[in-house]
């Protein structure tokens, strides 16, 4: 990222969203590690990986929000991205256990013991490293987005279609990784993960670093959807999103830049899942699950698309409530009330909460005296690089 | 114009035999029609005569199902895509005035310019002085100067169709394809967008759709009519309106 596209990328909303993060960031671990158990201001363990889990939800949320908000591709699969990130950390974590497994044996884990591997599987062979897991992280998901991305866009599939194979991408992955001679642990996913890089996944300090890094996996990936979408590349695709074929007729090889966009957002939700596996401490099949993607779209929509802070934020509330509301009497009904929010967005808030707001706010500044508008006009007379 | 000798014709646009038929129906019919470099052609025809096919063909949008289209006597325009197409120098307007709503017009204006339109290009892109020189000279052509800042979704119908125009000349192709310009227009932005095109002609080849005959007739240049899908008539705008199977066309059998 060059210096200019720094400055360009950081508006007001944008800084503002950047300093709470990181605030937030600082703030949560260190009153948990310094202040003493029990103080009103310190946040309990239990929290902070909770919260660390939501920061996660947020990156998946703005991988969304970049593809769907600025570039019209609504993936209903963008679960599988997260998961395959979230498997390769998880294959990390496991190979980290060694003989400490229920089995002791120092290279296979336990579910393969269990199954009577007789040697590790050629695919899990360098994942004992972390820089290479790290790596795996972003090029499993990546390659795969590439590949689906390559066929569908160069076959020009798009809206409706695009999203029912998206969803069958992840449901497909689903029945795979729920198969033990896939060899990913089937259906108990990986588990009882013990060390990462020395330190142990428990220990509260672990968690608190585990959360600052989300915080920062967040910051970083905000500002390159930023860098991204406030280049002329970011013109682009809105070009592309809101008329296609004449973007097409203006010399812009479409399926490229879908391409681009498509794999960046499916490495930045791996990188979303990989975080988000040693905070809550299990990989399981069932995070391919349809629904999750789903759900996921739904963040994005209430926050509202195209707006990136709105994406980040609306997974963080629509994440809380379900916390809220999944723990009481109201537990059986919060698919009811995810789905009458889903409608009830869509009818009243179109644009979400962060796109209506916006928008509010823009009406209000043209209803300011003629005098003070045109001044800020003319202001303006260079290309709108600091929009 | 030097003829060189890899040339299979001079025209600027050849076309020569096309069919192209949508399930039985024979939207082009063995269409033959030549551009020569520089000119204006004006393109006349009822509902259904095959003009915007004939566009969708050119631009790449449309495969024929027979039938030669050769761009600047060399290239196969049906073997290629509307990108590439678009990258070699042939731009359109369409009949409904299609311009990015949601960005300015200033940005519209940026993203037709002909500069690296690859994804590196755009993402490491910084403006340069003589891009803004080129996007004000446009603005100013399509008097859309006090507008830039403006989205273009917030503009009248006629000054969509001046943004549009707009695009093609930041694109600079060497043919342009302008379908029913002054649609919706007032008497007096019909007459503008006359003088812009006839201006625009002067570097550049034309092919205008048309129905609007006061504006064929001021644009004064030669016209082809075309009906079911193939020439019916060609010539000055007086030969052709006087042509006993042009009125019948027109006027109904």
């Amino acid at each position: 990222m060059t210096p200019h596209m720094l400055t360009r990328s950081l508006d007001r909303g944008a800084t503002i969203f950047l300093l709470a993060v990181a605030a937030l960031g600082v703030l949560i671990p260190l009153s948990n590690l310094l202040l003493p158990a029990g103080s009103f201001f310190q946040v309990p363990t239990y929290l902070v990986a909770l919260w660390g889990k939501y920061v996660c939800y947020a990156i998946l949320a703005l991988s969304i929000d970049l593809i769907w908000g600025y570039c019209g591709i609504l993936s209903l699969g963008h679960g599988a991205f997260f998961a395959l990130g979230g498997y390769a950390m998880g294959m990390y974590l496991m190979r980290q256990i060694g003989t400490r497994g229920v089995y002791g044996n120092p290279i296979l884990p336990d579910f393969m013991v269990f199954l009577n591997y007789s040697k590790l599987p050629w695919y899990w062979h360098g994942f004992d490293m972390f820089w290479f897991a790290a790596l795996m992280v972003l090029f499993a998901p990546g390659l795969l987005a590439f590949c689906f991305g390559w066929l569908a866009f160069r076959s020009r599939v798009t809206g409706v279609y695009l999203s029912i194979i998206t969803q069958a991408m992840t449901y497909a992955l689903l029945l795979a990784f729920f198969r033990n001679d896939f060899g990913f642990g089937g259906n108990n996913g990986m588990t009882d993960f013990k060390d990462i890089l020395g330190f142990n996944v428990q220990a509260e300090g672990t968690r608190g670093a585990l959360f600052m890094l989300s915080c920062l996996g967040l910051i970083v990936s905000f500002l390159i959807c930023r860098a991204v979408v406030s280049s002329k590349l970011g013109k682009v695709l809105i070009a592309i999103r809101d008329a296609e074929s004449r973007s097409r007729f203006l010399g812009y090889r479409v399926e490229s830049y879908k391409l681009f966009v498509f794999t960046l957002s499916a490495c930045m939700a791996g990188v979303a899942g990989a975080l988000y596996v040693p905070q809550v401490g299990i990989i399981n099949p069932s995070e391919f699950a349809p629904g999750n993607s789903i759900e996921a779209v739904i963040w994005v929509a209430v926050g509202g698309r195209g707006t990136l802070v709105g994406a980040a934020l609306g997974a963080i509330v629509v994440n809380y409530a379900k916390t809220f509301f999944t723990s009481g009497v109201l537990a059986p009904y919060w698919l009811f009330m995810l789905g009458a929010l889903f409608i009830l967005v869509t009818l009243l808030l179109p644009k979400g909460i962060v796109g209506t707001f916006n928008a509010w706010r823009e009406a209000s500044r043209e209803k300011r005296p003629v005098a003070a508008s045109a001044a800020a006009e003319d202001g303006v007379t260079e290309p709108k690089m600091a929009e | 114009m030097n003829v060189m000798d890899t040339r299979a014709t001079s025209a600027m646009l050849y076309l020569d035999g096309v069919h192209v038929s949508f399930d039985g129906f024979h939207a082009i019919n063995n269409l033959s029609l030549t551009l020569a470099p520089g000119e204006m052609r004006a393109i006349i025809g009822p509902n259904g005569a095959g003009k915007t096919t004939m566009m969708d063909i050119i631009t790449g949008k449309t495969k024929p199902d027979e039938g030669t289209v050769l761009f600047d006597g060399v290239t196969d325009l049906t073997r290629l895509d509307e990108t590439r197409i678009a990258e070699l120098g042939i731009g359109r307007k369409f009949q409904k005035p299609t311009v990015f709503e949601s960005q300015t017009v200033h940005d519209n204006l940026l993203l037709a310019l002909n500069v690296d339109h690859s994804v590196k290009g755009t993402l490491f892109w910084r403006g340069s002085r003589a891009e803004s020189e080129r996007i004000d000279k446009v603005l100013e052509t399509i008097r859309l100067t006090d507008a830039r800042n403006r989205l273009a979704g917030s503009l009248s119908h006629g000054q969509k169709q001046w943004l549009e125009i707009g695009m093609l000349l930041a694109q600079d192709p060497k043919l342009l394809l302008v379908d029913e310009p002054v649609a919706g227009m007032t008497d007096v932005e019909t007459h503008l967008t006359a003088e812009l095109l006839k201006e625009i002609n002067k570097t550049h080849t034309v092919m205008v759709v048309e129905h609007d005959m006061t504006f064929v007739r001021e644009l004064g240049v030669k016209v082809t009519c075309l009906h079911e899908g193939t020439v019916l008539a060609e010539g000055t705008i007086d030969q052709v309106s006087s042509n006993e199977r042009v009125i019948e066309v027109y006027l109904g059998r």
